[in-house]
């Protein structure tokens, strides 16, 4: 992360959340994303909730003043449900959300719970009609022998609205938890994945879709392994990937066949059977597969790790990076507070140089590919002064614990960082810690 | 002279070093184990995964209970169980299982 002027550096730009340590279920944020453009900060939450934010280009000619994210349209995308055959809630906790490119004035996107994906369309309003002839301006109809005269209705303008309105509802194609969606680069179709199968969609059509992948085995006594995330080729539309539970990922061609049961490539990492402990496949499990936006590699978190895969060497990853080696010895008790099973979200910055992922205590790490640096940063009220710069953090291991370091046991395991996301073009990313979304951006000198 | 104190050392000797320089991995299983020696040996086969793929509390049949409640009416309905993670499939929730449904839905804090 060394730019022209030296290392860089981080800053505080803006938080938003209540500051209240007592946590409701419903603002426990599950998932962050920005648009194609940056403009706009989407996230969703366990109650069903999606806030909007939208960056005011404020004063493009002076860079010290950098632009903020403002509230710009909040709607409820799902609500709870209730499966009365198999007598179970479905919560209506946004797993993930999606954007749609923008083809023309409105925005689009995908929202997605355990069961059911929505397509909403969100638009502005600025302007209203005014002068009809036979209705009041508060709607009442005029008695129509009272009009005597004609006139031209005209538009004026009015305060911004912004509609969230749901245009498509994608219903019944999952009978196990959707954990992945993904738009096609031909910006036609989209994937939903679950546990056990993937679906392709067409996004004008919601009475069927595709099952393009089922791992389902005949006999459910035999289940070992579940699919946990999936994505589309950021360019090429017939290519995709999926990760499992037991740390392989495929990567399928869909002008294979229909059914792409059988991968065009596998990629998984040899491990040295000496090695082997019981927590071994539940560490290896992925959490998140992400594409590079160049297309030519992909990164996988696993509980432990950040891996670089590159799409032409199945046999091993490119690059790993160690994200919090140091619980490797604290696996134990991270078994029994269920942490283990936590899954951490990963993602890319513009230019594919830089990788950044969540961990505990609110802590967050970047990865620097080229300048082979990393990073962790703190995400916290405390350090939450305007244009304040982050200070590295250091975890001790163990042995003697040097000054402004943090000993492992004194890591506060409910505070995580499990979805960040990085702006597709600056160096503005989005932290979201249990309740409160995080916005910081590198330091302009 | 390394070398040389190398070449007495048996091969059984050289294996047992080994071992006592456990990974830490297998540190922590050795933990789990003595804490839970009833844990499966297969940890991420079917009860792990099944037990993921049902994510999702499971809700008051009336129609399961009354059918547990004749089969069981000389005993005791069993009591609910406190670990939140049970699924096994002979359970039959009560009333007194049932978590508290969601109330009224309010608007966001980040929109605040």
């Amino acid at each position: 992360m060394a730019g022209p002027g030296g290392d860089m550096q981080w800053c505080f730009s803006q938080v938003k959340g209540a500051i209240d340590d007592d946590v409701a279920e419903a603002d426990i944020i599950s998932t962050v994303e920005f648009n194609h453009t940056g403009e706009l900060l989407a996230t969703g939450d366990k109650g069903g909730r999606v806030v909007i934010f939208q960056q005011e280009i404020e004063n493009k000619n002076l860079p010290q003043f950098r632009s903020e994210y403002n509230v710009y349209s909040t709607f409820q995308s799902h609500e709870p449900e209730f499966d009365y055959l198999k007598s179970l809630e479905i919560e209506e906790k946004i797993n993930k959300i999606r954007w749609l490119p923008q083809k023309n004035a409105a925005q689009f996107l995908l929202s997605t719970n355990d069961k059911t994906i929505k397509l909403w369309k969100i638009s502005e309003r600025d302007k209203r009609p005014e002068g009809y002839n036979l209705k009041e301006e508060d709607g009442r109809y005029k008695d129509p022998n009272s009009i005597t005269s004609l006139r031209v209705p005209v538009l004026i303008p009015m305060d911004l609205m912004v509609e969230a309105s749901p245009r498509r509802v994608f219903a019944n194609a999952h009978t196990y938890h959707i954990n992945s969606i993904s738009v096609n680069s031909d910006e036609e179709t989209y994937l939903s994945a679950d546990d056990l199968r993937i679906n392709l969609w067409n996004l004008e059509i919601t009475d069927r879709s595709f099952n393009i992948v089922d791992i389902k085995p005949a006999n459910m006594e035999e289940l070992t392994e579940v699919i946990t995330a999936a994505e589309f080729h950021p360019h090429q539309c017939n290519t995709f990937v999926y990760s499992s539970s037991k740390g392989t990922i495929r990567l399928c061609d869909m002008r294979a066949s229909a059914l792409c049961d059988k991968q065009s490539k596998l990629f998984e990492e040899p491990e040295d059977p000496s090695n082997r402990s019981f927590f071994s496949e539940i560490i290896s499990s992925i959490s998140d597969v992400k594409f590079s936006h160049n297309g030519r590699y992909m990164m996988t978190r696993d509980y432990l790790s950040v891996k670089i895969w590159d799409l032409n060497m199945e046999s091993r990853p490119v690059e790993t990076y160690q994200v919090h080696e140091y619980l490797r010895s604290k696996l134990c008790s991270l078994y029994e507070n269920d942490c283990i099973f936590d899954k951490f979200e990963c993602c890319w910055n513009g230019n594919d140089s830089v990788v950044m992922t969540g961990s505990y205590n609110n802590f967050f790490r970047m990865f620097d590919r080229g300048q082979r640096r990393d990073v962790t940063l703190e995400a916290s009220r405390e350090n939450s002064k305007p244009m304040q710069v982050l200070k590295p953090r250091k975890v001790c291991a163990g042995g003697k614990r040097k000054k402004d370091e943090i000993s492992v046991d004194s890591l506060d395991f409910n505070k995580k960082i499990l979805h960040t996301a990085w702006h597709p073009q600056d160096n503005i990313i989005a932290v979201a810690t249990t309740n409160n979304l995080y916005i910081f951006q590198d330091k302009v000198n | 002279m390394s070398e040389e104190v190398e070449g007495t050392r048996t091969a059984e000797e050289k294996q047992e070093m080994e071992d006592t320089v456990i990974s830490p991995e297998k540190a922590e299983e050795a933990k789990l184990k003595a804490r839970y020696p009833n844990l499966a040996a297969k940890p991420g086969g079917s009860d792990l995964l099944r037990k993921r793929l049902q994510k999702g509390p499971k809700y008051f049949d009336s129609g399961d209970y009354n059918m547990a409640k004749a089969k069981m009416k000389n005993k005791q309905l069993p009591s609910a169980p406190t670990e939140k993670t049970e699924i096994t499939g002979g359970h039959i929730p009560t009333p007194q299982d049932l978590p508290q449904r969601k109330t009224s839905i309010v608007a966001s804090k980040l929109a605040g």
